[in-house]
């Protein structure tokens, strides 16, 4: 902080404020930049609208008429045959429950060793804590083969255990990252007077600090879900039969078999990613605030 | 109070769950990496071990080198993109109305799946039907590019939804730094007949640094691992044009099954990304990182 104190000092009270000019030239700078701005916005949000534009095209609509015509008769058909003809809602099913128990794992998990490194007394906490730091940058496609032999030896390739274990394992770094913080700016006050109360440890971590770290975790669940429900690697390398494939593994697939069935296609990445539109709608702030306190640990 | 914080059992308790998936699940598997590097295996059959030579053969691999290249390339494209996004931070944090909207709708194409971007970039970048050049021929474009399949811009074309995704992401972060620049000293520089670009240059960027720091290295690593975009959209193609380390690595295991030899390639990625790592948190490190952030 002593860089932004001596700003304050060098600041002269003597000097004369100086009425900002509002001229035209401000004015249009102004309304340049809002256009960058606007127009940058249109560039993130319009594939997307063309996309759900495409998904209700029939194909001579698509192949025939300018990419950006509105379709004539929405053809609704497109979703329904993405639903039935693509296993859409079994990847549909599998995504979401693995996805939840990994997230469950992830956090909790994730939770009991954040409280044993900050809030308990060994020699070793410094240790661990460094193993979870550097196992954030080990690229998994370096552990992709051995994990794919371990799973193979245990006979579970092809079994949803390998995906919820690889899920939980390699998002523990970054989940251990985000509660540090908060677990450091936790007052102990509270834990404190727990212990000498006479509570257990297990009752203090329970029934004290786990509901005060509720914020964080709403955080580090949100991360979590979304991280886990655009994985692609894991599945598609453990993962052989349909029955146990998730929606990214299962959508690829089903575009690759439909190359030229556009409006299909559409239908089956539109219907992918509208669970994540309704979540952003609803939990945009939080998002927001998991994103980058996921991001900045400098 | 002493007894019950360092009660060793329930210390091993609570830690050994997740000590024992990462060191089962990430650090025995980096390990192996580098020991199935030294066989001939095709991943069924039994390993013949054979030394060094998987790694002789990574040395003089030019087909390894060559995507190396291509993901260092990814990673200085992204490098120098995160100039943009910080322009564009300084814009929507310097008190621009909807700034809150903007970085929110920034943000959306962040959370899709590598997969769904791949997938509807395919239709984007299709020749014929595409939305890209349609926009081409707007413009006056009479030579269309046909994108992905060739072979001199694929690399290039693919470029473009990474920049798409990870645009807000990034945004996002220069923002939130940028709001954190303490009131006063925007204000007092202000008072002193500072203008907003002197501002924005002497006084804000100089105050983010760390962030900035802290993102390059997050643009430079994130591009050496990247992977799922170009699996889905190219398969590394055409002819390996847009071919990156870790889908060579892919490659050479799951469709050749040299499961040997692509360790030895698992084993080089992990190598340089922890180099690249190293190296920019050192050649990003100031004496006064302290004060940042």
């Amino acid at each position: 902080m002593s860089q932004l104190a001596t700003e304050k000092q060098i600041t002269p009270n003597l000097s004369i404020p100086k009425e900002p000019k509002k001229s035209y030239w401000n004015k249009i700078g102004y309304s340049l930049l809002y256009a960058i701005l606007g127009i940058f916005a249109i560039v993130q949000i319009y594939p997307l609208i063309w996309l759900v534009i495409f998904s209700l095209k029939t194909n001579s609509e698509v192949f025939g008429v300018s990419p950006f015509a509105l379709p004539k008769d929405p053809q609704w058909g497109n979703y329904t045959k993405a639903w039935t003809q693509g296993n859409i809602g079994l990847y549909f099913f599998n995504s979401v429950w693995m996805t939840l128990l990994a997230v469950f794992l992830t956090v909790i998990i994730a939770s009991f060793v954040t409280f044993a490194i900050t809030r308990m007394q060994w020699k070793l906490s410094g240790l661990v804590l460094g193993l979870f730091m550097v196992g954030y940058m080990i690229p998994l496609h370096s552990t992709l083969i051995p994990l794919f032999n371990f799973y193979n030896n245990l006979n579970l390739i092809d079994n949803p255990i390998s995906i919820i274990l690889s899920y939980t394992a390699f998002n523990l770094p970054l989940t251990i990252m985000i509660l540090l913080g908060f677990y450091k700016t936790l007052p102990r006050e509270i834990e404190e007077a727990a212990v000498m109360d006479g509570c257990s440890i297990h009752r203090i971590f329970f029934q004290v600090t786990l509901p005060m770290t509720v914020p964080v975790l709403s955080t580090t669940v949100i991360i979590n879900m979304i991280y886990n429900w655009n994985e692609f690697v894991f599945v598609n390398t453990f993962i052989s039969s349909d029955k146990w494939k998730t929606l990214t593994v299962g959508i690829n697939n089903f575009v690759g078999q439909y190359l030229t069935d556009w409006g299909a296609i559409g239908a089956t990445l539109v219907i992918s990613i509208v669970p994540i539109l309704i979540a952003f709608l609803l939990l945009s702030d939080k998002i927001v605030e998991g994103i980058s306190s996921g991001s900045i640990k400098g | 109070m002493r007894n019950v914080m360092s009660n060793k059992f329930v210390i091993t308790l609570y830690t050994l769950p997740a000590l024992l998936l990462i060191l089962v699940l990430i650090y025995i598997p980096i390990a192996m990496t580098g020991y199935y590097g030294l066989m001939k295996w095709d991943g069924i059959g039994d390993m013949t071990f054979i030394g060094l030579e998987n790694y002789i053969k990574l040395m003089q691999d030019g087909k390894f080198w060559t995507s190396a290249g291509h993901s260092f390339l990814l990673g200085l494209f992204s490098t120098l993109s995160l100039l943009i996004y910080l322009a564009i931070s300084l814009v929507l944090a310097s008190k621009i109305k909807g700034s809150d909207l903007l970085r929110k709708i920034y943000l959306i194409p962040m959370l899709l799946s590598s997969v769904a971007i791949a997938q509807l970039w395919l239709k984007i970048f299709d020749p014929s039907n595409g939305m890209a050049n349609r926009i081409l021929e707007f413009f006056g474009v009479e030579n269309t590019p046909i994108w992905l399949a060739d072979p001199d811009i694929a690399l290039y074309a693919i470029f473009i939804p990474i920049v798409w995704q990870y645009a807000g992401f990034y945004i996002l972060i220069y923002y939130a730094a940028l709001k954190n620049v303490p009131e006063e000293v925007v204000e007092a520089a202000r008072i002193d007949g500072a203008s907003p670009l002197q501002i924005a240059f002497k006084i804000k960027l100089p105050l983010i640094s760390g962030v900035f720091k802290v993102t390059i290295m997050l643009a430079i690593v994130g591009s050496l691992k990247y992977f799922d975009l170009i699996y889905v959209m190219t398969g590394g193609g055409p002819n390996g044009a847009s071919e990156v380390m870790a889908s060579y690595m892919y490659k050479e295991a799951f469709k050749l099954n040299n499961f040997g030899y692509a360790s030895a390639i698992g084993f080089g990625l992990l190598v340089i990304c922890l180099g690249m790592t190293w190296l920019t948190s050192r050649l990003t490190k100031s004496e006064n990182d302290e004060v940042q952030y």
